[in-house]
């Protein structure tokens, strides 16, 4: 179908209202669980934190999870909501693609942020040990 | 279907229409999103690359505990959550807006832009009171040698790692008269008792204190502060400016100004914008609570 305003645009979607309420409903639920799911994850850590000693790695694969569940949430919202998962594919590798840049911005900075953090371990006590959290200082 | 089937043998690119199939206006404000994604993108991993770079930083749910009318209870992650779930639902009732728009409802549109606009309000004023109780709380902290009373600012954390007991003892000898009058009524409230309080000698008030109980900490990492205001309060500003657009757009909408255009096609476009918001906070709330 032909836009009323734009004769330029060359159709329009349409779904009829009871698909649409459904798939709004199926999203918000979703969007929802997730939410709930990741505020357990959330008070997991914090009770493994409160613990004697914490085990880092577990502490570290339910950020993992986290952040994942995150991206989950991150891709229902602008495929459904936004309604970019219903645009012509030239137009959703526009943005997609740009955003690919994430995967080095993020993986190169936090690695030189931890890079940064090694080099003044190892060449300055000082800033060691006056930063190092130790067991009786602990986080808490 | 059909639609597929014409779609993939229409020419996109010879001439007289939209090769993305969706109006300029629209689709300007798709690249306007794509590049604030890269403005938000690079606040958070700044803040990502300080955070690693540090052998301590606090934890948010140390930090983040309080909760409206709650006092000190211990409450992590509760109100964050109560502000996402603000922000989730709002987004929904903007989907439900725009969807009013394709079917030219102009009532549908005002009812669920008003639901929009104050869920936004409403996450707004959530910001404000945790901004507030950061800003104005009183937490005791070890800093050369004393102790001291600070709030989250810009310029000092209170979340470092708890303080040994022994160094707080000697620390207290150095704390100022009034830092220890103040560290004396944490906890008693009421007129009568910073009367008493204020009588007392400088040892008597030393005395009163009890220094289990004030839960003293070092100092955390300073850029703490700097980051979370600031990245929060972009965002603030985000959410703010979205709820001038969307007042801007029920405005429109009762002055008819859309029904006499014929299409609600700017309700879609402030509908991109709202729901970027809500997509930011999605990644604010994982980087600053969650992990």
């Amino acid at each position: 179908m032909q836009h009323p305003a734009f004769e330029e645009v060359t159709f329009q979607h349409h779904t009829d209202d009871a698909t649409f309420k459904k798939k709004v409903r199926n999203t918000t639920i979703l969007l929802s669980v997730i939410t709930i799911i990741e505020l357990i994850i959330g008070l997991l850590i914090y009770n493994i934190h409160k613990g004697e000693s914490p085990n880092e790695l577990l502490v570290l694969m339910f950020k993992g999870m986290v952040c994942i569940l995150t991206l989950a949430k991150a891709y229902y919202i602008v495929s459904v909501f936004m309604h970019l998962g219903d645009e012509i594919r030239n137009m959703i590798m526009t943005i997609v693609v740009p955003l690919l840049l994430f995967i080095w911005f993020i993986g190169a900075f936090i690695w030189d942020g931890n890079s940064y953090k090694n080099l003044r371990n190892t060449y300055d006590k000082h800033y060691k040990e006056s930063t190092m959290p130790t067991p009786h200082k602990g986080g808490h | 279907m059909a639609t597929t089937a014409t779609l993939q043998q229409t020419k996109w690119w010879t001439g007289g229409k939209s090769p993305f199939n969706m109006e300029y206006g629209k689709l300007m404000m798709w690249y306007f999103l794509m590049s604030d994604a890269f403005t938000f993108g690079a606040f958070l991993i700044s803040y990502g690359t300080i955070r690693f770079s540090q052998n301590f930083w606090p934890d948010p749910n140390v930090v983040f505990n309080a909760f409206p009318g709650a006092g000190h209870a211990n409450l992590p992650l509760a109100f964050v959550s109560v502000m996402t779930f603000v922000l989730i639902i709002s987004s929904v009732t903007m989907v439900l807006a725009v969807h009013a728009g394709h079917s030219n409802d102009k009532k549908g549109v005002v009812k669920w832009l008003i639901w929009t606009i104050i869920g936004g309000a409403a996450f707004l004023g959530c910001q404000a009171w945790e901004w507030h109780h950061l800003i104005t709380g009183e937490h005791v902290v070890l800093a050369g040698g004393k102790l001291e009373v600070i709030g989250q600012s810009m310029r000092g954390n209170p979340w470092g790692g708890l303080a040994p007991q022994e160094e707080v003892m000697a620390a207290l000898q150095n704390t100022s008269h009034e830092t220890l009058l103040q560290l004396s009524q944490m906890g008693h409230h009421g007129a009568s008792a910073t009367a008493d309080h204020a009588a007392l000698t400088h040892d008597q008030l030393l005395n009163s204190i009890q220094v289990a109980d004030l839960h003293v900490r070092e100092k955390g990492p300073v850029a703490f502060g700097g980051y979370f205001f600031g990245i929060t309060g972009f965002h603030g500003f985000h959410v703010f400016s979205g709820v001038i657009i969307n007042i801007v757009m029920l405005l429109m909408t009762q002055k008819g100004v859309f029904e006499r255009r014929g299409h609600y096609l700017m309700i879609e476009k402030a509908g991109l914008y709202w729901h970027f918001v809500d997509l930011v906070w999605v990644f604010v709330f994982l980087c600053f609570y969650l992990i």
